[in-house]
Protein backbone atom coordinates (compact mmCIF):
# COMPACT_ATOMS: atom_id res chain seq x y z
CA UNK A 1 0.00 0.00 0.00
CA UNK A 2 2.49 2.36 1.27
CA UNK A 3 4.74 1.07 -1.32
CA UNK A 4 2.11 1.90 -4.19
CA UNK A 5 1.69 5.39 -2.49
CA UNK A 6 5.89 5.69 -3.34
CA UNK A 7 5.63 5.00 -6.85
CA UNK A 8 2.52 7.07 -7.47
CA UNK A 9 4.53 9.83 -6.62
CA UNK A 10 7.66 9.12 -8.25
CA UNK A 11 5.48 8.52 -11.63
CA UNK A 12 4.00 11.96 -10.82
CA UNK A 13 7.18 13.41 -10.27
CA UNK A 14 9.14 11.64 -13.29
CA UNK A 15 5.68 13.17 -15.73
CA UNK A 16 6.08 16.53 -13.89
CA UNK A 17 9.37 17.47 -12.59
CA UNK A 18 8.93 21.56 -13.66
CA UNK A 19 5.88 21.84 -11.71
CA UNK A 20 7.22 19.43 -8.56
CA UNK A 21 10.00 21.36 -8.76
CA UNK A 22 8.24 24.29 -7.97
CA UNK A 23 5.88 22.58 -5.15
CA UNK A 24 9.26 21.75 -3.10
CA UNK A 25 10.60 25.36 -3.64
CA UNK A 26 7.92 27.59 -1.76
CA UNK A 27 7.28 25.31 1.59
CA UNK A 28 3.78 25.71 2.63
CA UNK A 29 1.43 24.88 -0.21
CA UNK A 30 0.76 21.38 0.46
CA UNK A 31 -2.66 22.36 -0.19
CA UNK A 32 -2.00 23.93 -3.51
CA UNK A 33 -0.97 20.34 -4.62
CA UNK A 34 -4.32 19.03 -3.45
CA UNK A 35 -5.99 21.47 -5.46
CA UNK A 36 -4.35 20.92 -8.35
CA UNK A 37 -5.75 16.99 -8.12
CA UNK A 38 -9.31 17.99 -9.98
CA UNK A 39 -9.38 18.82 -13.34
CA UNK A 40 -7.32 21.32 -13.38
CA UNK A 41 -4.26 21.33 -16.01
CA UNK A 42 -0.32 21.34 -14.29
CA UNK A 43 0.57 23.65 -16.72
CA UNK A 44 -1.79 26.25 -14.94
CA UNK A 45 0.61 26.34 -11.94
CA UNK A 46 0.89 29.53 -9.70
CA UNK A 47 4.22 31.19 -9.92
CA UNK A 48 5.03 29.97 -12.88
CA UNK A 49 8.61 31.60 -13.75
CA UNK A 50 10.26 32.29 -10.47
CA UNK A 51 13.01 30.25 -9.01
CA UNK A 52 12.44 30.97 -5.48
CA UNK A 53 15.71 29.73 -3.33
CA UNK A 54 14.65 27.42 -0.56
CA UNK A 55 17.15 28.38 1.75
CA UNK A 56 19.27 31.05 3.50
CA UNK A 57 23.02 31.33 3.79
CA UNK A 58 23.46 27.66 2.95
CA UNK A 59 26.53 25.97 3.87
CA UNK A 60 29.26 25.89 1.23
CA UNK A 61 28.89 21.88 0.55
CA UNK A 62 25.18 22.03 -0.21
CA UNK A 63 25.33 25.24 -2.19
CA UNK A 64 25.36 24.34 -5.68
CA UNK A 65 28.23 26.08 -6.50
CA UNK A 66 31.06 24.44 -4.04
CA UNK A 67 32.16 21.33 -4.67
CA UNK A 68 31.06 18.76 -2.30
CA UNK A 69 34.01 16.16 -3.17
CA UNK A 70 36.40 18.54 -2.80
CA UNK A 71 37.86 18.00 0.56
CA UNK A 72 38.74 21.91 1.41
CA UNK A 73 34.85 22.59 1.01
CA UNK A 74 34.23 21.29 4.34
CA UNK A 75 36.99 23.73 6.06
CA UNK A 76 35.29 26.65 4.50
CA UNK A 77 33.18 28.89 6.89
CA UNK A 78 29.45 28.40 6.49
CA UNK A 79 27.93 32.19 6.23
CA UNK A 80 25.39 31.23 8.83
CA UNK A 81 28.11 31.87 11.85
CA UNK A 82 29.69 34.90 10.66
CA UNK A 83 26.89 36.18 10.56
CA UNK A 84 25.85 35.41 14.18
CA UNK A 85 24.23 38.85 15.80
CA UNK A 86 24.74 41.16 12.87
CA UNK A 87 21.43 43.19 11.87
CA UNK A 88 19.39 41.69 8.89
CA UNK A 89 17.76 42.63 5.73
CA UNK A 90 15.29 40.56 3.88
CA UNK A 91 17.04 40.13 0.87
CA UNK A 92 21.20 39.67 -0.46
CA UNK A 93 23.21 38.15 2.20
CA UNK A 94 20.18 38.99 4.21
CA UNK A 95 23.11 40.66 6.69
CA UNK A 96 22.32 44.83 7.00
CA UNK A 97 26.29 46.00 6.13
CA UNK A 98 25.78 49.34 6.22
CA UNK A 99 24.15 49.37 10.11
CA UNK A 100 26.87 47.07 10.59
CA UNK A 101 29.20 49.15 9.85
CA UNK A 102 27.68 52.07 11.89
CA UNK A 103 27.05 50.14 14.99
CA UNK A 104 31.08 48.80 14.88
CA UNK A 105 29.73 45.34 15.03
CA UNK A 106 32.22 44.71 11.92
CA UNK A 107 35.34 46.84 11.47
CA UNK A 108 36.71 45.72 8.33
CA UNK A 109 40.43 47.54 7.27
CA UNK A 110 40.38 50.40 5.19
CA UNK A 111 43.73 49.42 4.51
CA UNK A 112 45.44 45.54 3.51
CA UNK A 113 48.21 45.98 6.76
CA UNK A 114 47.11 48.75 9.03
CA UNK A 115 44.43 48.22 10.98
CA UNK A 116 44.30 51.90 12.26
CA UNK A 117 43.79 53.64 9.06
CA UNK A 118 40.60 55.28 9.07
CA UNK A 119 38.65 55.85 6.17
CA UNK A 120 38.19 59.09 3.92
CA UNK A 121 34.33 59.72 4.89
CA UNK A 122 32.17 62.55 2.57
CA UNK A 123 28.65 63.20 3.93
CA UNK A 124 26.75 64.41 0.74
CA UNK A 125 23.40 63.96 -0.51
CA UNK A 126 22.71 63.75 -4.01
CA UNK A 127 18.62 63.92 -4.94
CA UNK A 128 17.76 62.39 -8.61
CA UNK A 129 14.11 63.44 -9.11
CA UNK A 130 12.53 60.78 -10.96
CA UNK A 131 9.92 61.14 -13.34
CA UNK A 132 7.39 58.41 -12.16
CA UNK A 133 5.40 58.02 -8.78
CA UNK A 134 7.95 56.62 -6.92
CA UNK A 135 10.28 58.23 -4.16
CA UNK A 136 12.66 60.73 -5.17
CA UNK A 137 16.52 58.77 -5.27
CA UNK A 138 18.80 60.19 -2.40
CA UNK A 139 22.29 58.70 -3.39
CA UNK A 140 24.46 59.05 -0.02
CA UNK A 141 28.08 59.70 -0.37
CA UNK A 142 28.38 58.42 3.58
CA UNK A 143 27.77 55.09 3.24
CA UNK A 144 29.53 54.54 -0.08
CA UNK A 145 32.50 56.22 1.60
CA UNK A 146 32.64 54.16 4.16
CA UNK A 147 33.19 51.20 1.75
CA UNK A 148 35.12 52.84 -1.31
CA UNK A 149 37.32 55.02 -2.27
CA UNK A 150 36.36 57.92 -4.80
CA UNK A 151 38.42 56.69 -7.70
CA UNK A 152 35.80 53.61 -7.54
CA UNK A 153 33.18 55.86 -9.13
CA UNK A 154 34.39 58.45 -10.39
CA UNK A 155 35.20 59.58 -13.32
CA UNK A 156 34.98 56.00 -14.73
CA UNK A 157 30.86 55.10 -13.52
CA UNK A 158 30.06 58.83 -12.62
CA UNK A 159 31.50 62.63 -13.30
CA UNK A 160 31.26 63.94 -10.45
CA UNK A 161 29.28 66.43 -11.05
CA UNK A 162 25.22 66.97 -10.32
CA UNK A 163 23.10 65.75 -12.94
CA UNK A 164 26.13 64.89 -15.14
CA UNK A 165 24.96 61.59 -15.36
CA UNK A 166 22.08 59.44 -17.32
CA UNK A 167 20.71 57.36 -14.92
CA UNK A 168 17.40 54.64 -15.25
CA UNK A 169 16.11 51.74 -14.23
CA UNK A 170 16.47 49.80 -17.23
CA UNK A 171 20.50 50.47 -16.98
CA UNK A 172 20.54 49.86 -13.47
CA UNK A 173 19.18 46.26 -13.69
CA UNK A 174 21.58 45.18 -16.72
CA UNK A 175 24.44 46.09 -14.21
CA UNK A 176 25.22 49.71 -15.30
CA UNK A 177 25.36 53.33 -13.03
CA UNK A 178 24.38 52.19 -9.38
CA UNK A 179 24.05 48.53 -11.34
CA UNK A 180 27.43 48.03 -11.73
CA UNK A 181 27.65 47.24 -7.34
CA UNK A 182 23.76 46.78 -6.97
CA UNK A 183 22.71 43.73 -7.52
CA UNK A 184 26.21 41.96 -8.05
CA UNK A 185 27.77 42.55 -4.39
CA UNK A 186 25.63 45.56 -2.77
CA UNK A 187 21.94 45.22 -2.01
CA UNK A 188 20.31 43.72 -5.27
CA UNK A 189 17.37 45.67 -6.69
CA UNK A 190 13.84 43.87 -5.45
CA UNK A 191 10.51 44.79 -4.34
CA UNK A 192 11.65 45.29 -0.89
CA UNK A 193 14.60 46.82 -1.65
CA UNK A 194 13.10 49.94 -4.11
CA UNK A 195 12.94 52.18 -1.33
CA UNK A 196 16.67 52.38 -0.08
CA UNK A 197 17.14 54.20 -2.85
CA UNK A 198 13.77 56.03 -3.51
CA UNK A 199 13.32 57.17 0.21
CA UNK A 200 12.30 60.64 -0.56
CA UNK A 201 8.64 61.32 -0.89
CA UNK A 202 7.05 63.39 -3.55
CA UNK A 203 6.37 66.78 -2.26
CA UNK A 204 2.50 66.55 -1.59
CA UNK A 205 1.17 68.45 -4.73
CA UNK A 206 3.22 66.21 -6.98
CA UNK A 207 1.11 64.84 -9.75
CA UNK A 208 2.65 62.02 -12.63
CA UNK A 209 3.11 63.40 -15.86
CA UNK A 210 0.51 62.41 -18.02
CA UNK A 211 0.65 60.99 -21.79
CA UNK A 212 0.14 63.55 -24.41
CA UNK A 213 -1.55 60.81 -26.80
CA UNK A 214 -4.41 60.28 -24.21
CA UNK A 215 -4.86 63.86 -23.47
CA UNK A 216 -5.26 64.83 -26.93
CA UNK A 217 -7.87 61.82 -27.82
CA UNK A 218 -9.51 61.08 -24.12
CA UNK A 219 -11.08 57.88 -23.97
CA UNK A 220 -15.07 58.26 -23.68
CA UNK B 1 -1.87 7.91 2.82
CA UNK B 2 -1.02 11.32 1.49
CA UNK B 3 1.86 11.51 3.48
CA UNK B 4 3.96 8.68 2.21
CA UNK B 5 3.65 9.99 -1.66
CA UNK B 6 4.85 12.85 -0.39
CA UNK B 7 8.06 11.59 1.29
CA UNK B 8 8.24 9.45 -1.50
CA UNK B 9 7.97 12.88 -4.08
CA UNK B 10 10.49 14.70 -1.91
CA UNK B 11 13.66 12.36 -1.76
CA UNK B 12 13.13 11.64 -5.25
CA UNK B 13 13.07 15.53 -5.53
CA UNK B 14 16.40 15.71 -3.25
CA UNK B 15 17.96 13.97 -5.88
CA UNK B 16 17.00 15.45 -8.73
CA UNK B 17 17.16 18.92 -7.45
CA UNK B 18 20.15 19.59 -5.23
CA UNK B 19 22.86 19.02 -8.40
CA UNK B 20 20.86 21.24 -10.26
CA UNK B 21 19.96 24.10 -8.36
CA UNK B 22 22.65 26.42 -7.15
CA UNK B 23 21.74 28.66 -3.87
CA UNK B 24 24.93 29.78 -2.67
CA UNK B 25 25.82 32.96 -1.00
CA UNK B 26 24.67 36.48 -2.84
CA UNK B 27 27.78 37.73 -4.49
CA UNK B 28 29.79 34.72 -4.56
CA UNK B 29 32.22 34.87 -7.89
CA UNK B 30 33.20 32.09 -9.89
CA UNK B 31 36.14 32.44 -12.06
CA UNK B 32 36.51 29.65 -14.88
CA UNK B 33 38.41 31.33 -17.73
CA UNK B 34 41.45 28.84 -17.63
CA UNK B 35 40.57 26.03 -14.47
CA UNK B 36 38.33 23.95 -16.50
CA UNK B 37 40.87 23.48 -19.39
CA UNK B 38 43.74 23.19 -16.89
CA UNK B 39 41.66 20.12 -15.09
CA UNK B 40 41.45 22.10 -12.01
CA UNK B 41 38.24 22.88 -10.08
CA UNK B 42 36.88 26.55 -11.21
CA UNK B 43 37.70 28.99 -8.11
CA UNK B 44 35.01 30.59 -5.74
CA UNK B 45 35.86 33.73 -4.38
CA UNK B 46 33.24 34.39 -1.20
CA UNK B 47 32.58 38.45 -1.11
CA UNK B 48 30.88 38.10 2.13
CA UNK B 49 33.79 36.89 3.76
CA UNK B 50 36.54 39.34 2.56
CA UNK B 51 34.28 42.13 3.01
CA UNK B 52 34.00 41.01 6.87
CA UNK B 53 37.46 42.27 6.71
CA UNK B 54 38.45 44.41 4.52
CA UNK B 55 36.39 47.30 2.88
CA UNK B 56 35.60 47.31 -0.91
CA UNK B 57 38.76 49.72 -1.34
CA UNK B 58 41.97 47.34 -0.45
CA UNK B 59 40.94 45.67 -3.66
CA UNK B 60 39.29 47.46 -6.00
CA UNK B 61 41.23 50.73 -5.30
CA UNK B 62 44.70 49.60 -3.95
CA UNK B 63 44.85 46.06 -5.76
CA UNK B 64 43.24 47.05 -8.92
CA UNK B 65 40.94 44.20 -8.81
CA UNK B 66 38.56 45.36 -11.60
CA UNK B 67 34.61 45.38 -11.45
CA UNK B 68 34.08 42.54 -13.33
CA UNK B 69 33.69 38.72 -12.71
CA UNK B 70 36.79 37.30 -15.05
CA UNK B 71 37.90 40.81 -16.03
CA UNK B 72 41.16 40.41 -14.43
CA UNK B 73 42.14 37.44 -15.97
CA UNK B 74 43.84 36.37 -12.72
CA UNK B 75 46.28 33.21 -13.55
CA UNK B 76 48.59 31.54 -10.98
CA UNK B 77 52.11 33.36 -12.18
CA UNK B 78 50.33 36.59 -11.32
CA UNK B 79 49.15 35.40 -8.04
CA UNK B 80 52.80 33.90 -7.19
CA UNK B 81 54.19 37.20 -8.19
CA UNK B 82 52.21 38.85 -5.42
CA UNK B 83 49.44 40.34 -7.91
CA UNK B 84 45.69 40.26 -6.92
CA UNK B 85 44.52 36.98 -4.22
CA UNK B 86 48.63 36.44 -4.07
CA UNK B 87 48.73 40.17 -2.34
CA UNK B 88 47.32 38.51 1.31
CA UNK B 89 47.31 34.57 -0.09
CA UNK B 90 51.29 34.39 0.75
CA UNK B 91 51.51 33.02 4.21
CA UNK B 92 51.41 36.37 5.68
CA UNK B 93 48.34 37.76 5.31
CA UNK B 94 46.16 34.79 5.10
CA UNK B 95 47.27 31.15 4.47
CA UNK B 96 49.58 30.65 1.69
CA UNK B 97 49.10 29.46 -2.30
CA UNK B 98 49.80 25.85 -1.46
CA UNK B 99 46.24 25.25 -0.11
CA UNK B 100 44.72 24.56 -3.77
CA UNK B 101 41.33 23.56 -2.90
CA UNK B 102 40.35 26.28 -0.91
CA UNK B 103 40.40 28.66 -3.75
CA UNK B 104 39.77 25.96 -6.15
CA UNK B 105 36.16 24.65 -4.92
CA UNK B 106 33.76 25.25 -7.21
CA UNK B 107 31.96 21.91 -9.42
CA UNK B 108 34.11 21.45 -13.04
CA UNK B 109 32.02 23.10 -15.73
CA UNK B 110 30.33 25.91 -13.77
CA UNK B 111 30.79 29.01 -15.92
CA UNK B 112 32.42 32.16 -15.12
CA UNK B 113 29.58 34.42 -12.62
CA UNK B 114 28.60 36.46 -9.89
CA UNK B 115 26.35 34.61 -8.27
CA UNK B 116 22.77 35.60 -7.13
CA UNK B 117 22.95 38.75 -9.20
CA UNK B 118 20.07 40.47 -10.40
CA UNK B 119 20.33 39.70 -13.38
CA UNK B 120 20.75 35.95 -12.83
CA UNK B 121 17.14 36.60 -11.54
CA UNK B 122 15.20 38.26 -14.36
CA UNK B 123 12.57 36.19 -16.09
CA UNK B 124 13.47 36.85 -19.41
CA UNK B 125 16.55 38.91 -19.72
CA UNK B 126 16.74 40.61 -23.28
CA UNK B 127 20.67 40.35 -23.63
CA UNK B 128 23.25 37.63 -23.46
CA UNK B 129 22.87 34.93 -20.15
CA UNK B 130 25.25 35.46 -17.60
CA UNK B 131 27.87 32.93 -17.85
CA UNK B 132 29.00 33.55 -21.62
CA UNK B 133 30.30 36.23 -20.67
CA UNK B 134 34.10 34.95 -20.10
CA UNK B 135 36.32 36.49 -23.53
C1 LIG C 1 29.45 54.75 -5.11
C2 LIG C 1 29.90 55.72 -6.03
C3 LIG C 1 30.52 57.01 -5.52
C4 LIG C 1 31.60 57.16 -4.69
C5 LIG C 1 32.43 56.08 -4.03
C6 LIG C 1 31.84 58.57 -4.58
N1 LIG C 1 30.90 59.24 -5.33
FE1 LIG C 1 30.82 61.27 -5.64
N2 LIG C 1 29.09 61.07 -6.72
C7 LIG C 1 28.48 59.87 -7.00
C8 LIG C 1 27.23 60.12 -7.70
C9 LIG C 1 26.22 59.06 -8.18
C10 LIG C 1 27.11 61.53 -7.82
C11 LIG C 1 25.94 62.31 -8.47
C12 LIG C 1 26.15 62.47 -9.93
C13 LIG C 1 24.94 63.01 -10.64
O1 LIG C 1 23.99 63.52 -9.98
O2 LIG C 1 24.89 62.91 -11.88
C14 LIG C 1 28.31 62.08 -7.20
C15 LIG C 1 28.60 63.44 -7.14
C16 LIG C 1 29.78 63.96 -6.62
C17 LIG C 1 30.15 65.36 -6.68
C18 LIG C 1 29.35 66.48 -7.31
C19 LIG C 1 28.51 67.15 -6.25
C20 LIG C 1 27.80 68.37 -6.78
O3 LIG C 1 27.21 69.04 -5.95
O4 LIG C 1 27.80 68.63 -8.00
C21 LIG C 1 31.38 65.47 -6.06
C22 LIG C 1 32.20 66.73 -5.88
C23 LIG C 1 31.76 64.14 -5.62
N3 LIG C 1 30.76 63.27 -5.98
C24 LIG C 1 32.92 63.85 -4.93
C25 LIG C 1 33.25 62.62 -4.39
C26 LIG C 1 34.38 62.37 -3.52
C27 LIG C 1 35.38 63.41 -3.08
C28 LIG C 1 34.34 61.04 -3.20
C29 LIG C 1 35.28 60.28 -2.28
C30 LIG C 1 35.37 60.80 -0.93
C31 LIG C 1 33.20 60.47 -3.88
N4 LIG C 1 32.54 61.47 -4.60
C32 LIG C 1 32.85 59.14 -3.84
C33 LIG C 1 28.96 58.59 -6.72
C34 LIG C 1 30.07 58.33 -5.91
C1 LIG D 1 30.98 51.03 -6.68
C2 LIG D 1 29.86 50.35 -6.10
C3 LIG D 1 28.55 51.08 -5.87
C4 LIG D 1 27.87 51.90 -6.76
C5 LIG D 1 28.25 52.25 -8.18
C6 LIG D 1 26.69 52.35 -6.06
N1 LIG D 1 26.64 51.81 -4.80
FE1 LIG D 1 25.22 52.15 -3.38
N2 LIG D 1 26.23 51.00 -2.07
C7 LIG D 1 27.39 50.29 -2.35
C8 LIG D 1 27.80 49.56 -1.16
C9 LIG D 1 29.00 48.63 -1.05
C10 LIG D 1 26.87 49.88 -0.15
C11 LIG D 1 26.86 49.34 1.29
C12 LIG D 1 25.65 48.46 1.51
C13 LIG D 1 25.66 47.11 0.82
O1 LIG D 1 26.72 46.57 0.48
O2 LIG D 1 24.56 46.56 0.60
C14 LIG D 1 25.91 50.79 -0.75
C15 LIG D 1 24.82 51.35 -0.06
C16 LIG D 1 23.88 52.16 -0.64
C17 LIG D 1 22.80 52.81 0.08
C18 LIG D 1 22.60 52.76 1.57
C19 LIG D 1 21.70 51.70 2.04
C20 LIG D 1 21.53 51.75 3.54
O3 LIG D 1 21.31 50.69 4.09
O4 LIG D 1 21.62 52.83 4.12
C21 LIG D 1 22.05 53.48 -0.85
C22 LIG D 1 20.79 54.28 -0.59
C23 LIG D 1 22.67 53.29 -2.14
N3 LIG D 1 23.79 52.49 -1.98
C24 LIG D 1 22.22 53.84 -3.32
C25 LIG D 1 22.97 53.89 -4.49
C26 LIG D 1 22.57 54.61 -5.69
C27 LIG D 1 21.27 55.39 -5.84
C28 LIG D 1 23.55 54.45 -6.60
C29 LIG D 1 23.62 55.01 -8.01
C30 LIG D 1 23.53 56.43 -8.13
C31 LIG D 1 24.58 53.60 -5.99
N4 LIG D 1 24.18 53.30 -4.71
C32 LIG D 1 25.74 53.19 -6.61
C33 LIG D 1 28.07 50.27 -3.53
C34 LIG D 1 27.75 51.01 -4.65
C1 LIG E 1 20.44 51.11 -6.37
C2 LIG E 1 19.45 52.10 -6.27
C3 LIG E 1 18.07 51.83 -6.84
C4 LIG E 1 17.22 50.80 -6.53
C5 LIG E 1 17.46 49.64 -5.56
C6 LIG E 1 16.01 51.01 -7.28
N1 LIG E 1 16.12 52.14 -8.04
FE1 LIG E 1 14.72 52.89 -9.33
N2 LIG E 1 15.98 54.39 -9.88
C7 LIG E 1 17.26 54.56 -9.38
C8 LIG E 1 17.89 55.68 -10.08
C9 LIG E 1 19.28 56.23 -9.82
C10 LIG E 1 16.93 56.13 -11.02
C11 LIG E 1 17.11 57.28 -12.04
C12 LIG E 1 16.75 58.57 -11.39
C13 LIG E 1 16.98 59.73 -12.34
O1 LIG E 1 16.19 59.88 -13.27
O2 LIG E 1 17.96 60.42 -12.14
C14 LIG E 1 15.76 55.30 -10.87
C15 LIG E 1 14.58 55.47 -11.63
C16 LIG E 1 13.43 54.72 -11.44
C17 LIG E 1 12.18 54.92 -12.14
C18 LIG E 1 11.91 55.99 -13.19
C19 LIG E 1 12.03 55.44 -14.59
C20 LIG E 1 13.44 55.23 -15.00
O3 LIG E 1 13.78 54.11 -15.42
O4 LIG E 1 14.24 56.16 -14.87
C21 LIG E 1 11.30 53.98 -11.68
C22 LIG E 1 9.85 53.77 -12.11
C23 LIG E 1 11.99 53.19 -10.69
N3 LIG E 1 13.28 53.65 -10.56
C24 LIG E 1 11.44 52.12 -10.02
C25 LIG E 1 12.14 51.28 -9.16
C26 LIG E 1 11.59 50.09 -8.57
C27 LIG E 1 10.19 49.55 -8.80
C28 LIG E 1 12.56 49.54 -7.79
C29 LIG E 1 12.54 48.24 -6.98
C30 LIG E 1 12.33 47.04 -7.73
C31 LIG E 1 13.72 50.40 -7.90
N4 LIG E 1 13.42 51.44 -8.74
C32 LIG E 1 14.90 50.18 -7.23
C33 LIG E 1 17.87 53.83 -8.39
C34 LIG E 1 17.37 52.68 -7.80
C1 LIG F 1 44.22 32.23 -3.38
C2 LIG F 1 43.45 31.44 -4.27
C3 LIG F 1 44.16 30.37 -5.11
C4 LIG F 1 44.94 29.35 -4.66
C5 LIG F 1 45.31 29.03 -3.22
C6 LIG F 1 45.32 28.58 -5.83
N1 LIG F 1 44.78 29.13 -6.95
FE1 LIG F 1 45.01 28.43 -8.85
N2 LIG F 1 43.88 30.00 -9.54
C7 LIG F 1 43.29 30.97 -8.76
C8 LIG F 1 42.55 31.87 -9.62
C9 LIG F 1 41.72 33.07 -9.15
C10 LIG F 1 42.71 31.39 -10.94
C11 LIG F 1 42.03 31.92 -12.22
C12 LIG F 1 40.78 31.08 -12.40
C13 LIG F 1 40.19 31.08 -13.77
O1 LIG F 1 39.84 32.13 -14.28
O2 LIG F 1 40.00 29.96 -14.33
C14 LIG F 1 43.55 30.21 -10.86
C15 LIG F 1 43.96 29.46 -11.97
C16 LIG F 1 44.68 28.28 -11.90
C17 LIG F 1 45.07 27.49 -13.04
C18 LIG F 1 44.81 27.81 -14.50
C19 LIG F 1 45.51 29.08 -14.96
C20 LIG F 1 47.01 29.04 -14.76
O3 LIG F 1 47.53 30.05 -14.25
O4 LIG F 1 47.65 28.04 -15.06
C21 LIG F 1 45.74 26.41 -12.56
C22 LIG F 1 46.32 25.27 -13.37
C23 LIG F 1 45.79 26.52 -11.11
N3 LIG F 1 45.14 27.69 -10.74
C24 LIG F 1 46.37 25.63 -10.27
C25 LIG F 1 46.54 25.81 -8.91
C26 LIG F 1 47.26 24.91 -8.03
C27 LIG F 1 47.91 23.61 -8.48
C28 LIG F 1 47.21 25.43 -6.79
C29 LIG F 1 47.88 24.93 -5.51
C30 LIG F 1 49.31 24.80 -5.57
C31 LIG F 1 46.43 26.65 -6.86
N4 LIG F 1 46.05 26.85 -8.16
C32 LIG F 1 46.12 27.46 -5.78
C33 LIG F 1 43.36 31.10 -7.39
C34 LIG F 1 44.07 30.24 -6.56
C1 LIG G 1 39.40 40.61 -0.99
C2 LIG G 1 39.19 41.35 -2.19
C3 LIG G 1 37.83 41.95 -2.48
C4 LIG G 1 37.06 42.76 -1.68
C5 LIG G 1 37.32 43.22 -0.25
C6 LIG G 1 35.90 43.12 -2.46
N1 LIG G 1 35.98 42.54 -3.71
FE1 LIG G 1 34.70 42.82 -5.25
N2 LIG G 1 35.73 41.49 -6.38
C7 LIG G 1 36.87 40.81 -5.96
C8 LIG G 1 37.21 39.82 -6.95
C9 LIG G 1 38.38 38.87 -6.85
C10 LIG G 1 36.26 39.92 -7.98
C11 LIG G 1 36.21 39.08 -9.27
C12 LIG G 1 37.17 39.63 -10.25
C13 LIG G 1 37.45 38.68 -11.38
O1 LIG G 1 36.79 37.66 -11.49
O2 LIG G 1 38.33 38.99 -12.20
C14 LIG G 1 35.36 40.99 -7.61
C15 LIG G 1 34.30 41.44 -8.40
C16 LIG G 1 33.44 42.46 -8.03
C17 LIG G 1 32.42 43.01 -8.88
C18 LIG G 1 32.14 42.59 -10.32
C19 LIG G 1 30.87 41.85 -10.52
C20 LIG G 1 30.53 41.77 -11.99
O3 LIG G 1 29.81 42.64 -12.46
O4 LIG G 1 31.00 40.86 -12.68
C21 LIG G 1 31.80 43.99 -8.16
C22 LIG G 1 30.66 44.89 -8.59
C23 LIG G 1 32.43 44.04 -6.85
N3 LIG G 1 33.42 43.11 -6.82
C24 LIG G 1 32.06 44.90 -5.85
C25 LIG G 1 32.60 44.88 -4.58
C26 LIG G 1 32.09 45.68 -3.48
C27 LIG G 1 30.92 46.64 -3.57
C28 LIG G 1 32.86 45.39 -2.41
C29 LIG G 1 32.74 45.92 -0.99
C30 LIG G 1 31.50 45.69 -0.34
C31 LIG G 1 33.87 44.43 -2.83
N4 LIG G 1 33.67 44.14 -4.15
C32 LIG G 1 34.87 43.93 -2.02
C33 LIG G 1 37.57 41.04 -4.80
C34 LIG G 1 37.14 41.82 -3.74
C1 LIG H 1 43.07 41.91 0.79
C2 LIG H 1 43.57 40.60 1.08
C3 LIG H 1 42.98 39.40 0.34
C4 LIG H 1 42.86 39.23 -1.02
C5 LIG H 1 43.26 40.17 -2.13
C6 LIG H 1 42.25 37.92 -1.19
N1 LIG H 1 42.01 37.34 0.03
FE1 LIG H 1 41.11 35.56 0.36
N2 LIG H 1 41.29 35.82 2.36
C7 LIG H 1 41.92 36.88 2.98
C8 LIG H 1 41.91 36.69 4.41
C9 LIG H 1 42.50 37.63 5.47
C10 LIG H 1 41.25 35.46 4.63
C11 LIG H 1 40.99 34.81 5.98
C12 LIG H 1 42.08 33.85 6.21
C13 LIG H 1 42.19 33.35 7.60
O1 LIG H 1 41.19 33.14 8.28
O2 LIG H 1 43.34 33.15 8.00
C14 LIG H 1 40.87 34.94 3.32
C15 LIG H 1 40.18 33.76 3.12
C16 LIG H 1 39.85 33.25 1.88
C17 LIG H 1 39.10 32.03 1.66
C18 LIG H 1 38.57 31.11 2.74
C19 LIG H 1 37.21 31.47 3.21
C20 LIG H 1 36.75 30.55 4.30
O3 LIG H 1 35.58 30.16 4.24
O4 LIG H 1 37.54 30.21 5.18
C21 LIG H 1 39.01 31.84 0.31
C22 LIG H 1 38.32 30.71 -0.42
C23 LIG H 1 39.69 32.95 -0.32
N3 LIG H 1 40.18 33.80 0.66
C24 LIG H 1 39.82 33.09 -1.69
C25 LIG H 1 40.43 34.18 -2.30
C26 LIG H 1 40.58 34.33 -3.73
C27 LIG H 1 40.15 33.30 -4.77
C28 LIG H 1 41.18 35.52 -3.92
C29 LIG H 1 41.55 36.17 -5.25
C30 LIG H 1 40.53 36.26 -6.26
C31 LIG H 1 41.39 36.14 -2.62
N4 LIG H 1 40.94 35.29 -1.66
C32 LIG H 1 41.96 37.38 -2.43
C33 LIG H 1 42.46 37.98 2.35
C34 LIG H 1 42.46 38.21 0.99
Amino acid sequence: MKIKQFFLGVVALSVLPVVAIQVEAAQPPLKEVKAAKGHVSTANTFNRLLEKSKARNLPPAEDGIHDPDNDNTHVLQPPKIAYDGLPTTPFGNYVDWVKALDTDLLQPRYDRFDATIEPLIMDLDIVREVKSTVPDVVFPHKPHTQWLHCSNCHPKIFIPQRKANVMNMSGILLGQQCGVCHGKVAFPVTTQSCTKCHSKPKPADWKPPQSETSLKEPWR
Amino acid sequence: MYKSALIGLLSMLAVMVLPQAAHAEYADVVMNNYSDAAGMRPVVFPHWYHRIRFRCKVCHADLGFKFKAGGNKITMAKIIDGQFCGACHNGEISWSVENCGMCHSGIAGTPTQIHGSTVQRLVAPTYKKLGNNKK
